[in-house]
């Protein structure tokens, strides 16, 4: 039990420099893609192989660690990760947002507001916001190098034309401190707002593309509308069956074979708070 | 008057095979040019070379901007470059699927330049397609069409509509009625000529039938094997070809 089985945190620490000079280099040109050398991880893409590497690179024996999936603590690849960590780092870990100096996230940013003492960290599986109207990789870097960013307008135009708003719902893309457009990970255009201004440290890993992009603390985030169609995030009738909460983002959640319907926060801790259960 | 393309000997070459071969002319605001001759003849190559698709080997192409300024195309940055295509440029291919972007409906197609370049009123871009769609005979519930529902000729005719939106002073068109029906070619070629009449544009117009030519231009230049062999108006080339091989096209196409 005394020797180890692994490094700290899983990777040698030659990696980690690698990989922490690309996260250096992402913080320094927020929005930017920055390549790193993606490694092997023991779990399958997919699962999050670039935010575990961002991550396991940040992460120091004294952090406290959270890891969420869709909002929840308790999914099979929240716990997988977490016990990850406890097992290559031995670092604390916390349900409670607050508590937390190091959230890996997946699908959402906690409803408690973040701080300086925080980062959080997003798993991507795909980074390039240009890439569904444009597939060709030395193309989209010229369009990001050029500022060309119509496109990603003709991608709204569509939306408005067919569903008479802007459709996109999930990894609704942004422009990072007025330059890069960039695209916030398939969290609910809900968090979008939480994107800007924050003031913890936003890390992005995208491991099988091979990307980490970030959002240094308190920057400007942008989500990208039409003067005569704003950006708007999604809205509920109900409160939260759980809680009762009216500011947060609600789960369906289907709880018979009759069809019986219930709406409930999906940040779990955030629910458990407001409920004074914790 | 400055000309707005003025062209000085270029070249190009593709190792020892001559693409085009020291070719030199003028183009003047509102002017249409046709180059003629067969498949083979440089004549698709000198057109990616003057609309900067392709960097020549030798020679030089000067662009009067709007505000008077010439600028050699080849010490521009590829971001004035890229900017001029998608503002003071358009470009037609002669494959309308090279030309569009298929995945998004008729109306972004012809928005996209007007987003290009900054325009951020849903409203605004809308009613400009519109109107656009209606210029070039397209029905105004066709806008949120995918092109893939189009005919050729349609698919020909927007893609028109996503050049001309912006108000270029230039367009480039590679065989633009290459492959359609001859019905549906008198149609586009009228369209063309009309649009070009109205808006003032100048033109170069790629071609291997002559009758395009006729129709479109005013002056035309007939190219064989790289080089350029015959020059001149339209008009008296087709009347009175002087070049063997000019003759042989003009009486081997114009008989119809
Ligand atoms: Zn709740």
């Amino acid at each position: 039990m005394n020797a180890p089985a692994y490094n700290f945190a899983y990777l040698n620490e030659q990696t980690k420099r690698m990989i922490r000079r690309a996260i250096l280099k992402a913080i320094a040109i927020p929005g930017y893609q920055a390549p790193f050398a993606s490694r092997e991880m023991p779990m399958p893409y997919g699962w999050g192989t670039g935010g575990v590497q961002v991550t396991a690179s940040v992460l120091t024996p004294e952090d406290t660690l959270k890891v969420i999936d869709q909002g929840a603590d308790d999914t099979t690849n929240a716990v997988s990760i977490r016990k990850f960590f406890v097992k290559t780092a031995g670092v604390a870990t916390t349900e409670k947002t607050e508590e937390a100096s190091v959230i890996q996230t997946r699908h959402r940013i906690p409803e408690t507001p973040l701080t300086e003492d925080q980062i959080l960290v997003f798993q991507v599986p795909i980074p390039e916001p240009l890439r569904f109207l444009e597939p060709r990789e030395t193309e989209t870097r010229t369009m990001h190098a050029l500022e060309e960013y119509g496109v990603m307008h003709v991608k709204l135009y569509e939306d408005i034309a067919q569903y008479g708003e802007i459709a996109t719902t999930y990894a609704y893309p942004a422009r990072v401190a007025e330059r890069y457009v960039f695209d916030p990970s398939p969290i609910p255009k809900f968090d979008n707002p939480k994107l800007d201004g924050c003031p913890a440290l936003q890390l992005f890993g995208a491991g099988r593309e091979k990307r980490i992009y970030a959002v240094p603390p308190y920057t400007r985030v942008k989500s990208l509308d039409f003067e005569d169609h704003p950006f708007e995030v999604q809205r509920w009738d109900q409160s939260c069956a759980l809680c009762g909460t009216r500011e947060s983002f609600l789960d369906e959640i289907v709880m018979d074979d009759h069809g019986t319907r219930m709406f409930v926060c999906s940040d779990t801790d955030f629910c458990a708070k407001t409920r004074g259960e914790r | 008057m400055s000309p707005l393309l003025a062209v000085d000997n270029l070249s190009k070459l593709y190792g020892a095979r001559v693409g085009c071969r020291e070719v030199s002319f003028a183009l003047w605001p509102g002017e249409v040019l046709a180059i003629a001759g067969e498949s083979g003849s440089g004549k698709t190559t000198l057109l990616r070379c003057l609309s900067g698709h392709v960097p020549a080997s030798s020679g030089k192409v000067h662009y009067t901007l709007r505000d008077g300024r010439s600028v050699a195309l080849d010490e521009m940055s590829e971001a004035e470059r890229r900017l001029l295509m998608r503002t003071d440029w358009g470009f037609v291919h002669q494959d309308a699927r090279d030309g569009l972007r298929m995945g998004v409906s008729a109306g972004a197609n012809v928005g996209e330049r007007m987003m290009a370049v900054g325009e951020r009123h849903y409203g605004r871009i809308r009613a400009t397609a519109t109107d656009w769609l209606k210029r070039v005979e397209i029905a105004e519930d066709r806008i949120d069409d995918s092109p893939w529902s189009y005919s050729g000729g349609m698919r020909q005719r927007l893609q028109i509509a996503r050049n001309l939106v912006t108000s270029p002073r230039l367009v480039f068109m590679d065989e633009p009625t290459g492959g359609l029906d001859v019905s549906v070619q008198a149609r586009l070629l009228d369209l063309i000529r009309g649009l070009v009449k109205r808006l003032d544009l100048a033109a170069i117009v790629v071609t291997h039938d002559l009758a395009v030519a006729r129709l479109l231009s005013s002056r035309m230049m007939v190219m064989q094997q790289g080089q350029v062999i015959e020059e001149g108006l339209t008009d008296q080339i087709l009347e009175d070809p002087q070049a063997p091989y000019t003759q042989l096209l003009v009486s081997s196409v114009l008989q119809v």
